[in-house]
């Protein structure tokens, strides 16, 4: 029974159990890879257009502010962050919208737009930037924040685009 | 040229004398029941590796215990899988060390030479329990919370010690974030380490003495 080609009992022993181990070992294995490299392979989708206001309740030459919150889920935490600006109209052109971003470009403080002073005005170090967004006055080293990507809808609500980071 | 590389290494580090130590060993006629200390052992590094596993997403907190475990199961590919590893491996690795402990007892194999391997086993059947009771926490929901407090309020009945045993076993008098720190301390290194040590006695007795012969009818 013992011929060259045949399998010994132990050989078959072996095989069978290195088979049968390399199985276990995938079946638990592969799995294991994918559920430790899973977070790395979501998307972010944290994109997202977000609605400020109606178009038409924003009068030319005065700061309309908004404000929106958005919702991080990292896991099981989330953390809600708050952002604000102002839409700025220029002329009667749907083009001629400045939207901006309310965060000083200093240290992060919220600026508020104040028609005494013709300008935003950061309450944390006196900064002052005009209706444009730019720097007239303080420590801040540019511009305000623009929201760059920004549309109208069919309804005439001003919605703009968020991008996280 | 693998058949020189092979021998080169065997010169040094003695695969084959190991092979034929730890394997290759005379066995006495055996059966299935002789096989329980091993699948014990399997499971054992099956729990330790899906526990490694775990503890990628699990946080010990009180705040977060619930939801990071939430979050295995229904976020992250095959977390029920691995959970579900470990959570039903934990059960089975108790009921076959309990299964191996009555073979010993039954083969009378606990007798001398062997008696200092049967209470190196009484230590890892201990172990083995301190694991189930410090996991069952873990998860954080309404039975974990009730079965430790009823569980170290059982420790706090014993005379004179009880009370002090109870507070160290929560880190408090009362169940919080310290008992679930320390029951995850407890579970995922100290209770390990030392069931890794048991079994490493274990192991060479076993192989000191060889396995014991079944009884038959003479003795
Ligand atoms: C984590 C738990 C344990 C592991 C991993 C383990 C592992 C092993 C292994 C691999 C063997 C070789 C023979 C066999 O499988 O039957 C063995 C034998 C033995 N075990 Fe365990 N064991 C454990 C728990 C226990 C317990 C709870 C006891 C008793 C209190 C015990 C007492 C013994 C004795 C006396 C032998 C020698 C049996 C003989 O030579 O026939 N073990 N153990
Ligand atoms: S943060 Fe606005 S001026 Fe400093």
């Amino acid at each position: 029974m013992s011929g060259s080609n045949e399998l010994s009992r132990r050989d078959f022993i072996k095989v069978t159990t290195g088979i049968v181990g390399g199985l276990i070992g995938a079946v638990i294995g592969l799995p294991a890879v994918y559920y430790l490299i899973d977070p790395a392979l979501r998307e972010g989708g944290k994109d997202a257009w977000i609605p400020i206001g109606k178009f038409d309740d924003m009068q030319i030459g005065v700061p309309y502010p908004f404000s929106f919150t958005r919702v991080q889920v990292n896991g099981w935490e989330r953390t809600a962050s708050s952002f604000g600006g102002y839409a700025v109209r220029k002329s009667d052109s749907p083009d001629d919208l400045l939207v901006l971003n309310s965060r000083c470009t200093h240290l992060a403080c919220t600026v508020n737009w104040s028609a005494e002073a013709d300008g935003f005005l950061c309450p944390c170090h006196d900064a002052k930037f005009d209706i444009a967004g730019e720097v007239v006055d303080g420590p801040p080293p540019r511009a305000l924040d623009v929201y760059e990507e920004h549309r109208i809808t069919e309804d005439g609500i001003v919605e703009i685009f968020f991008k996280e980071g | 040229m693998w058949k020189n590389i092979y021998l080169w290494l065997d010169e040094r580090l003695g695969f084959d004398s190991l092979y034929a130590n730890l394997l290759d060993r005379p066995e006495p006629k055996t059966t299935w029941w002789n096989t329980l200390g091993s699948a014990s052992m399997f499971l054992f590094i099956l729990q330790g590796l899906t526990g490694i596993f775990l503890t990628v997403y699990y946080t010990p907190s009180p705040d977060h215990a619930y939801d990071s475990i939430q979050y295995i199961m229904e976020g992250v590919a095959f977390g029920w899988l691995i959970r579900g590893i470990h959570h039903w491996g934990a059960t089975l690795m108790v009921i076959l060390v309990f299964i191996h402990m009555l073979r010993v007892f039954f083969t009378a194999s606990f007798k001398f030479p062997r008696e200092l391997t049967w209470l190196i086993g009484i230590g890892l059947f201990l172990a083995t329990l301190g694991m189930g009771f410090t996991g069952y926490l873990l998860p954080w929901n309404q039975k974990a919370y009730w079965a430790t407090t009823v569980g170290t309020q059982i420790a706090g009945t014993v005379p004179f010690l009880g009370e002090f045993t109870l507070k160290v076993l929560r880190g408090g008098p009362e169940l919080s974030a310290l008992t679930l720190q320390r029951f995850f301390a407890a579970h995922i290194w100290i209770i390990p380490a030392v069931l890794a040590a048991l079994m490493g006695l274990h192991l060479y007795l076993i192989i000191k003495h060889g396995e014991s012969h079944s009884p038959t009818k003479e003795d």
